[in-house]
This record gives structure tokens, sequence and C-alpha cells, in this order.
């Protein structure tokens, strides 16, 4: 086959997808060993990224539970469905708006988020509402490094991400299970905190994109439903966003939707989760383990009420 | 005619899907949670014994296939097997039988609170499906009993709908099911009332014959 013009395509356009998982796979297993210097870095390959303090040494979720086990209801709303349909999204051309309360609302293609600053890799702990959890290994930055290029204004509080919704290739958002656009939001200083990421990768590699290509967000102290994926707008506020999941269950979704083994859904238990993988369930932690940096954002507040 | 060699095959056919559960978790080929997915299946194959149950009178009286009649109890019986199955799964690898909290799991959660009504819904229908029970109770008394699997039927869709986060597609996909297969009955109850109000003399002396008469 020829290829006319090499340079503006991705390898992971022109391969055939299953060639590309079955390298990726290779680049993956080899990645542990010396041997790994000796192939060559494959172009979707990002990583590995500077090591981060905020890492924890436990062990990592196997890849293929992390991108085949997701909930990402514009795909679907089984688990397996993201895997099975997120190839079709298209991830290039892509342009987050950055608006709002801001001095200089920006427009940054994919292309120049990725140089805004050195990618780390931070390994977190994912607590899901529903009662699981995973260890990930992120590709990112921080969220503050992109919020602070657009000079938020005095009166600016909160920050609203709206994400993702093409109706040729997202399935789900045919069906009226939530409000589409998905969106999610945070207070600025939730927003700012250093452990809130942008992440455009996991395990070395550019993010499947069941997990939200090319740029989603990790707010790992928060039920996973916070951390909007496939990102295309973020915009500041003053008064707090209504978020997907408050208008389809106020009672049952906050939002803050902090980590908290006291507070329970509604309907099930928060205080155990089954880490995938594990057979024996485990106790989960205030914040998802994350108090000790986060919890004085939320000082004086009844998390109770405020859940 | 005689169909009472289909029997072992349906009796094997409905122990399929607990196969597959079995096969696929030592074969880790349930996905990433797999204690979840058997939970699921588990309950998933007792409610659609249920309903499978529950459209065999409707099958038969429209096929004519009165053997099909035999299969009934098999069956149901069937469901509650996926119903125990389903419930321990949920003592043991969900709660690991930590009693009070499954207690208060049962109290405070109306989806488990729903479904433990149901297993003991289902509990004594279980135990008078055999001939001796029938015996002793007498075919009205038992029958009366086990209309309640009608509720229980009820109970199940309500159970699987609460515990639902936002996509009601698959529970109301059952509940519009079981619409159905209680519609018919409740048809045929009406049709059969009629015809016998039909067949009381006139209509002078109507309003005095007490309602238990009627039936
Ligand atoms: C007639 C009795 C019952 C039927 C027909 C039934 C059926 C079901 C169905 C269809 C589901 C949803 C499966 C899915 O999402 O695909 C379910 C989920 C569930 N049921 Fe039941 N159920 C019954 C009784 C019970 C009882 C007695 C308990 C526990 C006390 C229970 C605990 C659960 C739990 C915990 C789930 C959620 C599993 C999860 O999220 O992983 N069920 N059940």
């Amino acid at each position: 086959m020829r290829i006319r013009h090499p340079a503006a395509i991705a390898a992971s356009e022109i391969t055939p997808r299953a060639l590309f998982d079955r390298r990726r796979e290779f680049l993956r297993a080899s990645a542990g060993l010396a041997l790994s210097t000796l192939v060559p870095q494959a172009e979707a390959r990002l990583g590995p990224g500077k090591p981060s303090i905020y890492s924890t040494s436990e062990a990592p979720t196997p890849l293929k539970h992390v991108a085949g086990y997701n909930n990402f209801y514009e795909f679907g709303t089984d688990k397996e469905d993201p895997a099975q349909y997120a190839h079709a999204l298209h991830t290039r051309p892509w342009t987050v708006s950055i608006e709002g309360l801001v001095q200089k609302p920006k427009t940054l293609g994919i292309e120049e988020l990725l140089r805004l600053a050195p990618l780390e890799e931070r390994i977190y702990r994912l607590r899901c509402v529903e009662g699981w959890s995973m260890v990930i290994p992120w590709l990112g930055f921080p969220l503050a490094t992109v919020l602070k290029q657009v000079e938020p204004l005095g009166n600016a509080k909160y920050v609203e991400l709206v994400t993702a919704a093409q109706e040729d290739t997202m399935p789900g958002v045919k069906r009226h299970v939530l409000d589409w656009p998905y969106t999610e939001g945070l207070r600025l200083d939730e927003a700012m905190h250093p452990l809130t990421l942008i992440a455009v990768g996991l395990y070395g590699d550019v993010l499947p994109n069941q997990n939200g290509a090319p740029l989603r967000l990790v707010v790992p102290w928060k039920y996973g439903f916070k951390s909007g994926k496939s990102i295309v707008k973020i915009r500041f506020t003053e008064s707090e966003p209504r978020t997907a999941w408050m208008k389809a269950a106020p009672r049952e979704y906050g939002f803050y939707s902090n980590v908290n083994p006291e507070v329970d859904h509604p309907r099930w238990s928060q205080a155990t989760e089954r880490r995938i993988g594990e057979f024996f369930k485990r106790r989960t932690l205030p914040f998802n383990g994350y108090g000790e940096q986060v919890a004085q954002l939320y000082a004086g507040m009844d998390l109770r009420k405020q859940f | 005619m005689n169909q009472a060699w289909l029997k072992p095959p349906i009796f094997i056919a409905s122990l399929l899907p607990l196969a597959w559960y079995l096969w696929g978790l030592q074969a880790d080929a349930l996905g990433a949670n797999p204690i979840e997915a058997v939970t699921r299946g588990l309950g998933t194959w007792g409610l659609n014994f249920l309903l499978i149950t529950l459209t065999v009178t409707p099958l038969r009286k429209y096929s004519g296939w009165a053997w099909l009649a035999r299969l009934r109890r098999m069956l149901g019986l069937f469901a509650f097997f996926y119903v125990c199955l389903h419930l321990t799964t949920y003592l043991w690898l969900d709660q690991f039988f930590d009693w009070t909290a499954i207690v208060k799991d049962i109290w405070k959660r109306p989806f488990i609170t729903v479904g433990m009504t149901a297993f003991a819904l289902l509990l004594p229908l279980a135990l008078t499906s055999n001939n001796a029970a029938i015996r002793k109770l007498g075919g009205r008394r038992w029958q009366a009993l086990h209309r309640s699997v009608y509720v229980i039927a009820m109970l199940a869709v309500l159970h699987y709908s609460w515990m639902v986060k936002a996509d009601l597609a698959k529970p109301l996909l059952y509940a519009g099911l079981l619409a159905v297969l209680l519609g018919l009955r409740i048809g045929w109850r009406v049709r059969e009332r009629n015809r016998q109000r039909n067949a009381i003399p006139p209509a002078k002396t109507r309003h005095t014959i007490p309602i238990g008469v009627r039936r």
C-alpha cells in the first residue's frame, strides 16, 4: 500500500486496528524490560511521563479492565458498550473552548493543549459511585495549567465542564438517559487543586477513546462520574452549575460527590468497595484516601448535607 | 400425544445459564467484575424463569398443547433455584455473611427490601410445588396461594428498576412483558365472568345474586 502523506496521518489511523492494538500490547509488555529501549517508540506512545509525588504505590488495574469496563453512557449504558463502540469517536480535529467569566477567552486545539505542560504520570485510585474501584496510571497535567491560560475574573467561583455529544458516533445520545451533553462542575478551588488532572493518556499511551479521549478530567477524591470525559468546553461561572446527574436524580447526586463512606447513596451503601480484580471488598476511605490533601477544602461544611 | 420425553432436555437446557456462569468464572470470561456479572446474571435468570413459567398457561391455551402444563412446576422451581443462587451470591460475595450489615441493608435499601419480600413470598410456593402439598391443601387453596406469583413477579420487576442508576430500558421491557402476561389473565377472567353472567336468566334477578355465586 502506498501512503501519500505519511506525515499528516497518525499511525493509529493507518494501521489496522487489530494490528495496532497488538503492537501496543507488545510495546506495553516490553516496557518494563530493557528490551523496550531497542523497540522504536510508536507515535501513539506519549509516556512514560514524569513521576509524581501524588502517585500511589498500589498495583495498577490491568489495562484490559481499565479499557474494557467503563461507564460512558454516550456509547451505551452497559459496561462493555464503550469499548465496543468508542472506536468511532472523532478525536481530531479537537478543540476546547474556555469561556465565561474570564479575562481572555480562548479556544485551544488539542495539539496546543498537549504542549502546555510536561506530561506527568499520576497513579490514582478511582472510586465509582456504584461501589467498585480501580488504580489507574494516568498521563496528564494539572487542570490549573489550563485554567491559568485565560485569567479568571474575580467573580468566577465555579467551572463547568461540557463534554462531547457526537450524534454520529455516540449511539447513546439518541436516547434520553441523561440530558446531553453531559456536564460536570467543580468549585474553583477544587479545579485549581494540584491533584485535579487533565488526562490525555494512560499506561503510557494516548487515552483509549472509551476512557475519554482525547482529554478528560480526573478528580481522584470524588466519585468517578465527576471526572468528565472527552471535554469540549470549560466555562467559568459565578453560581454553582447543575450537573447532568444532579438533573437526572437531584436526591441521589449532589454537586460535591466527594467519596464518603459515611454518606450512603440513597439506594446502596458506600461503606465498602470492590477493587476490580479482588475477591474481598475493601473499606472505602474518606475522600478516597486523599483526605490529607483535600479535606481542608471542605472545612466547616456539613458533608452530609452538601454531598 | 405423549411429549414426556421433552422434560429431560428442557431440564438440561434450564441448567445452561448456571453452566455458563460457572464456566465463565473459571475461564475468566465474565469481564472486569465477574462477581457482579454472576450476581446480576443469576437474578436476571430468576426473573426470566418467573416470566417463562407465567407464559406456560397462555401458550398452552392458544396452542392447544396440553402437555405444556406438565412443564410448569419444573420451570417455576427453576425460578426459585436461580433466585436462591442470586440470594446466595448476595449474602456471600457481596456481604460476606456479615449478618448485621445484611439486616441493615434489607431494612434500609428499598430495592433489597423488595427483593427479600419477593423471595419470602416465593419460598412457600416452592415448598408446596409437589403433589403431596396439593393434596393436603386442596386444589382451591393451593391455587389461591400460588396466585401470589403475580405479586412476586411485580416485586421482582420493581426490585430491578430500583437498582438501576438511570437507564430503565431493561426493567421496562420486563414490566411490559409482565403486563402482557397479566393482561391476558385479566382478559380471561372478564370473559369468563361475562359468559357466566349471560348464562344467568333474566336481568331482573341479576342484582340479587350474591357476588360469590357468580363465580
Ligand atoms: C424473586 C426474587 C428476585 C429476583 C427475580 C431478582 C432479580 C434481580 C434482577 C433481574 C436484578 C438485576 C440484574 C441486572 O442488573 O442485570 C437483580 C439485582 C440485584 N438483586 Fe435481585 N432478585 C430477587 C431477589 C433478591 C434478593 C432476595 C436479594 C438480596 C437480599 C437481591 C439482591 C440483589 C442485588 C444486590 C442486586 C444488584 C446486583 C449488583 O448491582 O451487582 N435480589 N435482582
